[in-house]
């Protein structure tokens, strides 16, 4: 392919110049990147609202009169949905994603600029439609954030005039936006990495931006699909999902409809979420930790085919949430095992992260605090997973709040705090000021150790026998006075945890105009993104000429090399490249 | 399931083939990979440009959203209250229309390679005409469906069917928008014809997908 075609094609093909087409209706990666961000975020903290008044309820039951047993499932339901959703998958690929793609690989946007600005706003519109669902009759549904037919569409749950189809709606807009999304991220990878940018040579972030986006993309549709049949079943009265049943003594019209279709079809989407929101993590945490401890990431082929077999195996260990559905158990069997054996991927990168670190060159600033804080609660989360796999361990633990801690350690928390590490991370170059490393550091440390608190306690919980979904525990045998302060004390922890993230909204907010200003490169980094001309990168990222790279993107402390780090467009020199050879291996 | 396990395991084949072609194997913090990643001379990686690399990828998500619903389909069947549907023999009809559509379409892209506008215009009124036709004629099918009492709720079989033709149908609207768009730059004159040329393709493409698409539903709704 010319090489030069796209090099010298005009450089500001559409060159923003009112407030408006800057900042507003913005084709700038970079621009979008961060609307999709704040709005992330934004819904993120109603949904953090929502999980104080859930623990106010469990943690102090019936001492607030504005939570009764529907919208305490209402709670349940929108914090699930949105912090998975809205949150989670909209942050890290509509907003890192976007901010990180193009720049990591040397293009100058994405290369559907257009489609990329929609995909925002048809976003934007999709948690308006949720957010409404809160103000209709009845308010947003209650049906749990998995949204199990029959009970989810039946009169008897919260929402279920209104709020499902608003729910069911704002769903099928989000995937139209994450579609035109993903087709833009995927393509920019696969079609506009600048000169000298083989795949291997991709950072990790991109690695596992690109897999996430592939099968957000493949598994995506599945939702749509029960969306689709869900929204009929509940208006126009189909019986796709609708078994024939009797609601308060009247039978209904539905007949024959099959609710464990729904749950296949749900899970076929719902697990490789697991993966769409945990391989970004897994990707952009890599990178973290090679920068902060100024070393090559140990394994580099080795973290790029376990994203990729994670995202293959993603595919076939769906029905393991089924388990308490009944099912053959040749079929429980099966996914059992595929379960175990995703296990060993995940595993092997853990195991490479560790050795990152080892004999590293460690600088504990707050990235890496976050960084290194996410091995320690993906582990923990990773291994209740192992139990969880088995059919037999998960039979009893299912409905206790032992699945509640394993999600939130492994798919909550960990992808969470290493949000907060990117964010700390490339907060300079988004900016073009450092963050205060005080503030951080009090956010991490109390984050930390709060999640702790909160997830910790709840294993044991779950242990006991204490159901989760339940609005009050009522008088039972088995549950002992003290799950009934330990709640408490999570409640405690949980609210603190809520309110710590004040000072990291406030040193977000203070560092934009007292911050020190940062340098192009504050961390010594090698990837692209921290060579550009300008910070914060202009329109077009470049200047007149694209990045050539040269290099891998872990080029640190090479023996023999001026600085602890080659930016990845230095040009090679045999003095160097000798010492690299002898040196260090990945 | 098993259709989109199977297009699934189709899908990572491809992809881990493409990879491995690649070299996924690659080191390449060493000198001599080095040195032939230099060669690298940056863009496409796949020899389309951005624009069929991405509607090839929306053709991929639109597969995986269709077996979907073709596999729950097979699911629901294996309930008992489940009894086939009589397809209405305008169902023939239609096919051969939007055979014909797609056909037309391609006979343009002949055209526009050849850079003979006359045809070109003719080419894609016809095609759009014949793709008119094939909705017109499912239209007529909900409604004879209708007329003899088969309602969307009277049993899942034809539940499937008008929500699989109903969506399949929405996204050949979506291609007669870029249709209708091309036509009209085509009559408006002034863009060159090497600009309509790949407009013409990737509507080219899509029609084909989604004869490929109806096909699949109608062979399913025939044999079941």
């Amino acid at each position: 392919m010319a090489y030069v075609a796209i090099a010298d094609r005009d450089v500001h093909p559409h060159d923003p110049q009112t407030f408006f087409t800057r900042y507003i209706w913005s084709q700038d990666h970079k621009v979008i990147a961060i609307q999709y961000s704040l709005t992330a975020i934004l819904v993120g903290l109603v949904a953090l609202v929502l999980s104080g008044m859930m623990r106010l309820q469990l943690g102090f039951p019936n001492s607030f009169s504005f939570i009764d047993p529907s919208n305490y499932l209402q709670f349940v339901t929108m914090h699930g949905m949105i912090m998975v959703i809205y949150l989670l998958t909209a942050l890290f690929l509509g907003g890192f994603g976007n901010y990180l793609i193009p720049l990591m690989v040397g293009a100058r946007d994405m290369v559907f600029p257009y489609l990329n600005m929609l995909s925002y706003w048809v976003y934007l519109l999709a948690v308006i439609v949720l957010m409404v669902g809160f103000f209709v009759p009845g308010g947003p549904t209650g049906a749990g954030w998995t949204l199990y037919p029959p009970q989810a569409i039946l009169p008897g749950t919260a929402g279920a005039g209104g709020g499902i189809i608003l729910m069911l709606v704002s769903l099928g807009i989000f995937i139209v936006a994450f579609t035109m999304g993903g087709l833009n991220y995927v393509t920019t990878v696969l079609q506009a990495r600048c000169r000298g940018m083989t795949f291997m040579r991709m950072p990790l972030s991109v690695w596992g931006i690109f897999m996430a986006t592939v099968l957000g993309l493949l598994a995506f549709p599945a939702l749509l699909v029960s969306a689709i049949m869900m929204t009929l079943d509940s208006t126009l009265g189909t019986s796709f999902f609708m078994p024939a049943l009797v609601s308060m003594g009247e039978p209904l019209d539905y007949k024959g409809g099959s609710p464990v279709l729904f749950q296949h079809l749900f899970w076929f989407f719902g697990h490789p979420e697991v993966y769409i929101v945990a391989l970004p993590a897994f990707g952009i945490v890599s990178d973290l930790l090679s920068v902060h401890a100024r070393k090559n990431i140990f394994g580099y082929r080795m973290m790029v085919w376990a994203i990729l077999a994670i995202g293959g195996l993603s595919f076939v260990v769906w029905a393991h949430h089924m388990y308490v559905s009944g099912m053959d158990p040749y079929f429980g069997f099966f996914f059992a095992t595929t379960t175990l054996i995703i296990a060993v991927p995940t595993a092997i990168k853990v195991y490479n992260w560790v050795l990152t670190l080892w004999h590293g060159d460690i600088h504990l600033r707050t990235p890496m605090l976050f960084a290194i804080g996410f091995i320690f609660t993906f582990i923990h989360g990773g291994l209740t997973g192992l139990f969880l796999g088995n059919v037999t361990v998960d039979l009893p633990l299912s409905d206790t709040y032992f699945v509640v801690a394993h999600f939130h350690m492994v798919m909550g928390v960990s992808p969470i705090l290493v949000v907060f590490g990117a964010i700390y991370h490339w907060y300079p170059k988004i900016t073009g000021r450092m963050l205060n490393e005080t503030l951080g550091k009090v956010h991490f440390w109390l984050t930390f150790l709060g999640v702790y608190a909160v997830y910790l306690p709840m294993h044991y919980l779950g242990i006991l026998g204490v159901p989760r979904r339940y609005f009050a525990m009522g008088d039972t045998n088995f549950i002992p006075e003290s799950a009934q302060s330990l709640n408490a004390s999570i409640t405690v922890s949980a609210l603190i945890v809520g309110v710590v993230q004040v000072v990291f909204i406030f040193n977000l907010v203070w560092s934009l105009f007292k911050g020190p200003k940062a340098g192009p490169n504050p961390w010594g980094a090698t990837t692209l993104e921290w060579q550009t001309p300008d910070t914060p990168p202009s329109h077009g990222n470049w200047g007149p000429h694209l990045p050539v790279v040269y290099r891998w993107a872990y080029d640190y402390s090479v023996p023999g090399a001026k600085q602890d780090f080659i930016p990845q467009n230095q040009p090679g020199d045999p003095a160097l490249t000798a010492g690299r050879d002898h040196g260090i291996k990945g | 399931m098993s259709i989109s396990g199977l297009f699934l395991l189709v899908v990572a084949a491809i992809i881990g083939w493409w990879l491995f072609a690649r070299q996924l194997t690659a080191k390449p913090w060493e000198q001599k990979q080095s040195e032939a990643d230099d060669q690298y001379g940056g863009g496409a990686s796949l020899a389309l440009g951005p624009a069929r690399a991405g509607l090839w990828l929306f053709l991929g998500v639109i597969t995986a959203f269709f077996g979907l619903f073709m596999s729950a389909y097979r699911m629901r069947m294996m309930v008992p209250d489940w009894s086939p549907l009589a397809e209405p023999s305008l169902l023939w009809l239609n096919t051969v229309m939007l055979i014909l559509s797609s056909a037309a379409f391609q006979w343009t892209r002949g055209a526009a390679d050849h850079g003979d506008a006359g045809r070109v215009k003719a080419g894609l009124g016809a095609a759009g005409l014949f793709a008119l036709a094939f909705l017109a004629g499912q239209l007529l099918a909900w409604q004879q469906l209708n007329a003899s009492g088969q309602y969307l709720t009277s049993n899942p079989a034809i539940a499937f069917f008008y929500l699989l033709t109903g969506l399949h149908g929405l996204h050949l609207l979506g291609g007669l928008s870029v249709w209708g768009r091309t036509t009209a730059r085509m009559w408006r004159g002034g863009s060159p014809l090497g600009d309509i040329r790949l407009s013409v393709e990737l509507c080219t493409v899509y029609w084909h997908y989604l004869l490929l698409v109806w096909l699949a539903l109608f062979g399913l709704l025939l044999i079941t």
